[in-house]
């Protein structure tokens, strides 16, 4: 629960700080700074635990079937972890208080540094596979944010783009290493995976599993020849680079080579691409953090030497190199933090990161420029400090390695060389901006000293570098002793953290890194010049976006070429395709077309019917420019259509057909009072050539797809519709029982649908103005008799009766074909056909209905209908039907199916009227607004 | 009468087809409409051709399947809705651009 509340406790904190910054930025970073401490609260029980020898663990069930269980476990390693990202998140919030201006959106900080956090914890106390990628995810998308915080400068928005895709696409390397890896030990959950190495090793995709497992955990932590997203992160506000990128992030990779390093460490390929790695890394980090002259961009490539250190050690494959590197994770965390939290303070007062601008600051920032030279001191590996502590034992891991003979003799010379670079960047970090002179041009002079509790931080963090380097064993040895134990899943070696040795060869190759590095500091100047002129420069960050351009442009190229904006092209290859996908079974495979059912025979009125049909729909096509005539012959189709369905037993359909025809040839007889009434012939005769073979292609696909369906038997679910309808659904008319009963949820949503087309056409018309109706040259001319007497007169004879024959249609519904759909259809024609006879403005003096309201009542009655099931303690939309014995009317059945049938009925009608109404208003409406104006 | 419904089915595509990858709306929702039609037609056909049994429960023996029919009924009205959509749409662009070209490019108004 208490391990649960930690990881959760950040997460649902997140948005507070947002909330609070309202009251005030203090509020603001103390709600941050209770959640933080509340969650190390939460943690102390599991770490005693921990310092007992006791690991904690939760496990809950959640995607069983896909090995995916939300299940957190904290032993020493993970433990180590949640103290610094606790302890230095704390310190970070504190200082960020400080740091961050008026401009900046302090809520926003502190919520995406909560998500960060909880993520982090996610990561290090996940005990599956699956899960703790999830978290690993969730830290690159928070960084993300973190890094583009100040996202007005463009250099912090590409830096964070830069961050998230080589990180991002390291974390698709590790899925699939992951997958993999569950798959070759038959488990995702960690801790039974540490048991199954050999398993693993032994496996031939071993070796795959490890190279992705491994490029997720080289991007993450910035590892040659990922690197190159570091110092490009670099633009992100100082805490986020004292937090991300020295003590939490950045270490996300390093510490899932520690988790995994008793399942996939121990072979010959883990020591070359691990050791390799690192090796690489420390040395090219450390050579070009010499010549930064940014003082962040010095930092981040020294974290990135530092953390090829870290790899090194892990690569080294002992496990006294593992002593050594979790030791050193431990380190570097707190000098790297507290320089960056001092830089932060260096530009906060001086305006500038440039130290050839920022030179003898001692004068106006000593307290400052001790904490900084104390930290620098310790990331050089002074004796006395931490740093020196575990450096010394990484130059005694390299020496027994080198006894090993062949080129690992090289290691320590390798070794030392960065511990030279090491030495001599961070001695021009002291001597450029404490000392060297006078500062020049900065931007704000003269600079004060940092209020004192932006300081606390980084004494608290100068203060361990110190107490560790001096007491190793009465501070840090307990938890690296857990921590290494934990990494390792086997009992220590003997080793001891005392700083005396005595005279040996790692104390000599300290001495030696000391000296040369101060030397080649002394000689900077030529060597500068050197770097600057004869050495080869190698630029990732350059190799990286011509392969980003070279990628967005390819794609760019083509998606152009399948969609080039025109809309034949694209429907021409969209049918091509589906026509192709539709017909290779039966041309590759052995589908036979024509299945086993017995023909039925034709009769002669079927023919006909269809012959005038197929007639009818070849004139449309023959008609297309004559664009009235067309519409009669494409009527015609329609009504075939509707008597196709009689034919064949469906009168409910044929119903709703003969009613959509009429609408649908009103509405495009509306639309072309708008449009040319003549269409030109535009197309060349190879493109007319190349449609009528793709519709021919399509055509016949289709009909051959037909053909193959009818002849084929087949197993419905009818009967069961057909068994039930009377005793469940109370009605029957089977075809409306489905509708308004058994499939009433699909109705529901399908008159949505409809409402929100309707609504979507009134919004397209409300604000358009047309020129029509003017007939244009050539044209027929538009009828100048408005209203023909006589028409007009029998239409309002008729209004009455067709209501009646709707409400007729609409009760009986349930019983007979009829119901909701068909009686609204009904309805709406009724009352169209008023609008035509009389026009709009004696049919709206005559009923003042408002058309929208008319669907959201619809849609309305009928959910309220569905709900109303809750109240009787049924799923929604259950039906209850009974019958009434009425005076005069004889036996009635009401049902509340009858209910939502008529919702179904307003929505109908309301989407019909809204859309023809309005489109037949919007000339009468335009002539009014232009004359108003 | 399976080939005289799928010859039916295909010609209505055919037409249809062609009449979509016109250059000009109006052609193009016409198309629309009978593609529709086809496709309706197409729905209804998968419950087989039955004569003379409509799926009324009690009435007849054996019956046509009501399910396709209910998947039609609701079907032919949502295609009202689409091909209101689309000319719709057609009038707004012809409205916004001044051309009734699919594209909205070219032509005369």
């Amino acid at each position: 629960m208490n391990l649960l509340s930690i990881v959760l406790l950040p997460f649902l904190g997140a948005l507070l700080p947002s909330f609070a910054v309202r009251r005030g930025r203090a509020v603001a970073a103390w709600t941050a700074a209770i959640i933080t401490t509340s969650a190390l609260l939460f943690a102390l029980q599991p770490l005693i635990a921990v310092f007992c020898g006791r690991t904690t663990e939760v496990n809950r069930s959640w995607l069983p079937q896909a090995g995916l269980d939300f299940a957190l476990r904290m032993d020493g390693l993970a433990a180590l972890f949640v103290l610094l990202i606790l302890g230095i998140g704390l310190l970070v919030i504190l200082y960020a208080h400080y740091y961050l201006s008026e401009e900046d959106s302090v809520g926003r900080f502190y919520g995406i540094l909560l998500l960060f956090m909880g993520s982090m914890l996610g990561v290090v106390l996940s005990d599956n596979l699956l899960q703790l990628l999830v978290f690993w995810e969730l830290t690159s998308l928070s960084s993300f944010l973190l890094i583009g915080f100040r996202h007005q400068s463009a250099e912090a928005r590409r830096g964070a783009v830069m961050a998230l895709v080589v990180t991002g696409a390291g974390g698709l390397a590790l899925l699939a290493g992951f997958l993999l890896l569950g798959y070759l030990a038959g488990t995702y959950r960690i801790s039974v995976l540490l048991h199954a190495g050999d398993l693993v090793r032994a496996h031939p995709f071993y070796t795959p599993t490890l190279l992705l497992i491994l490029l997720g955990a080289f991007t993450k932590s910035a590892q040659f020849p990922f690197h190159f997203w570091l110092p490009r992160a670099m633009a992100a506000p100082t805490p986020v680079s004292a937090y991300l990128h020295s003590a939490t992030m950045v270490k996300a990779g390093i510490f899932l080579l520690a988790r995994l390093f008793p399942v996939l460490a121990g072979t010959d390929l883990w020591f070359f691409t691990v050791g390799g790695t690192g090796l690489v890394t420390l040395v090219f980090g450390a050579y070009t953090a010499l010549f930064m002259h940014d003082l962040k961009g010095l930092l981040a490539y020294s974290t990135i030497s530092h953390l090829g250190l870290i790899v090194l050690l892990f690569g080294i494959d002992t496990p006294l190199a593992a002593v050594a590197g979790v030791f050193h994770i431990i380190n570097h965390a707190t000098f790297k933090a507290s320089l960056f939290m001092a830089a932060g303070i260096i530009e906060h007062e001086t305006g500038t990161r440039d130290m050839r601008l920022i030179n003898g600051l001692w004068q106006y920032l000593p307290h400052t420029a001790t904490l900084a030279m104390v930290a620098a001191a310790a990331m050089a590996g002074v004796p006395l400090l931490n740093g020196f502590l575990s450096k010394e034992m990484f130059f005694a891991e390299t020496l027994h390695l080198a006894a090993r003979g062949s080129l690992r003799g090289l290691l320590p010379v390798a070794a030392t060389l960065a511990g030279i670079f090491a030495v001599a960047y961070s001695s021009r970090f002291i001597h450029d901006v404490f000392f060297n002179g006078e500062p020049r041009r900065l931007p704000k002079f003269p600079p004060h000293e940092a209020p004192r509790f932006m300081r606390l931080p980084v004494v608290i963090l100068v203060g361990q570098c110190l107490l560790v380097g001096i007491f190793p064993t009465f501070t840090v040895a307990p938890i690296l002793a857990l921590a290494a134990g934990d990494m390792l899943n086997e009992p220590l070696p003997d080793y001891s953290l005392a700083i005396w040795h005595g005279f040996n060869t790692p104390l000599a190759m300290s001495l030696v890194a000391l000296i040369g590095g101060i030397l080649l500091y002394s000689q900077r100047q030529w060597l500068f010049a050197l770097h600057q002129r004869v050495l080869p420069h190698f630029d990732a960050h350059l190799l990286f976006r011509n392969g980003m351009t070279l990628v967005t442009e390819t794609a760019l190229a083509f998606t152009m070429r399948l969609a080039n904006g025109s809309l034949q092209r694209g429907t021409a290859l969209l049918l091509l395709v589906a026509m192709v996908a539709v017909m290779l079974p039966f041309l590759v495979g052995d589908a036979s077309l024509t299945g086993s059912l017995p023909l039925t025979p034709v009769d002669g009125l079927t023919l006909l019917g269809a012959v005038v049909m197929m007639a009818a729909a070849l004139i449309t096509v023959q008609w297309q420019r004559q664009r009235f005539s067309a519409l009669i012959a494409l009527s015609v189709v329609g009504l075939m259509v509707a008597l196709t369905f009689v034919r064949f037993s469906a009168p409910d359909l044929a119903l709703t057909q003969l009613a959509v025809e009429v609408v649908t040839i009103l509405l495009l007889l509306l639309a072309l009072f708008f449009l040319p009434q003549q269409g030109l012939v535009e197309s060349s005769l190879l493109r007319r050539g190349r449609d009528l073979l793709l519709a021919l292609g399509v055509g016949s696909c289709t009909g051959l797809l037909t053909w193959g369906l009818l002849t084929r038997p087949y197993e419905t679910i009818a009967k069961y519709y057909l068994d039930n309808s009377v005793s469940k659904g109370g009605g029957a008319n089977v075809v409306n029982v489905i509708l308004v009963d058994f499939r009433g949820f699909d109705t529901l949503g399908e008159i949505t649908v409809l409402a929100i087309a309707a609504v979507g056409i009134f919004v397209l018309l409300d604000t358009l103005c047309l020129d029509a109706g003017k007939a244009q040259e050539g044209q027929r001319p538009w009828a100048a008799e408005r209203h023909p007497l006589i028409l007009s007169q029998i239409s309002r004879l008729l209004l009455p009766l067709a209501l009646m024959v709707s409400v007729h249609l609409f009760l009986r519904g349930h019983h007979a074909p009829g119901g909701g759909f068909i009686a609204g259809l009904v309805t709406a024609v009724a009352l169209i056909l008023q609008y035509m006879a009389s026009g709009i403005a004696w049919t709206r003096r005559q009923w003042r209905l408002r058309y929208h309201e008319v669907i959201a009542w619809g849609v309305l009655i009928a959910t309220a209908t569905g709900v109303g099931s809750w109240l009787f303690g049924r799923p929604f939309l259950t039906s209850a039907f009974g019958h009434f014995d009425l005076p005069l009317v004889g036996e009635l059945e009401l049902a509340s199916v009858l209910l939502f049938d008529l919702g179904v009925y307003l929505a109908v009608v309301g989407v019909v009227m809204l859309i023809l109404a309005t489109l037949g208003n919007l000339s009468q409406r335009c002539a009014e607004t232009r004359e108003s104006v | 009468m399976e080939l005289l419904a799928s010859l039916t089915v295909a010609v209505l595509v055919t037409c249809g087809v062609y009449l979509a990858l016109r250059a000009r709306t109006f052609p193009v929702a016409v198309g629309l409409a009978l593609l529709s039609y086809a496709v309706n037609l197409f729905l209804f056909f998968t419950g087989r051709l039955a004569s003379g049994v409509p799926p009324l429960a009690g009435r007849t023996a054996v019956a046509a399947d009501p399910l396709p029919q209910a998947l039609v009924l609701t079907a032919i009205v949502i295609g009202f809705g689409m091909t209101a959509f689309v000319v719709i749409l057609a009038l707004r662009a012809r409205g916004e651009l001044g051309n009734d070209h699919v594209d909205g490019r070219g032509g005369k108004p």
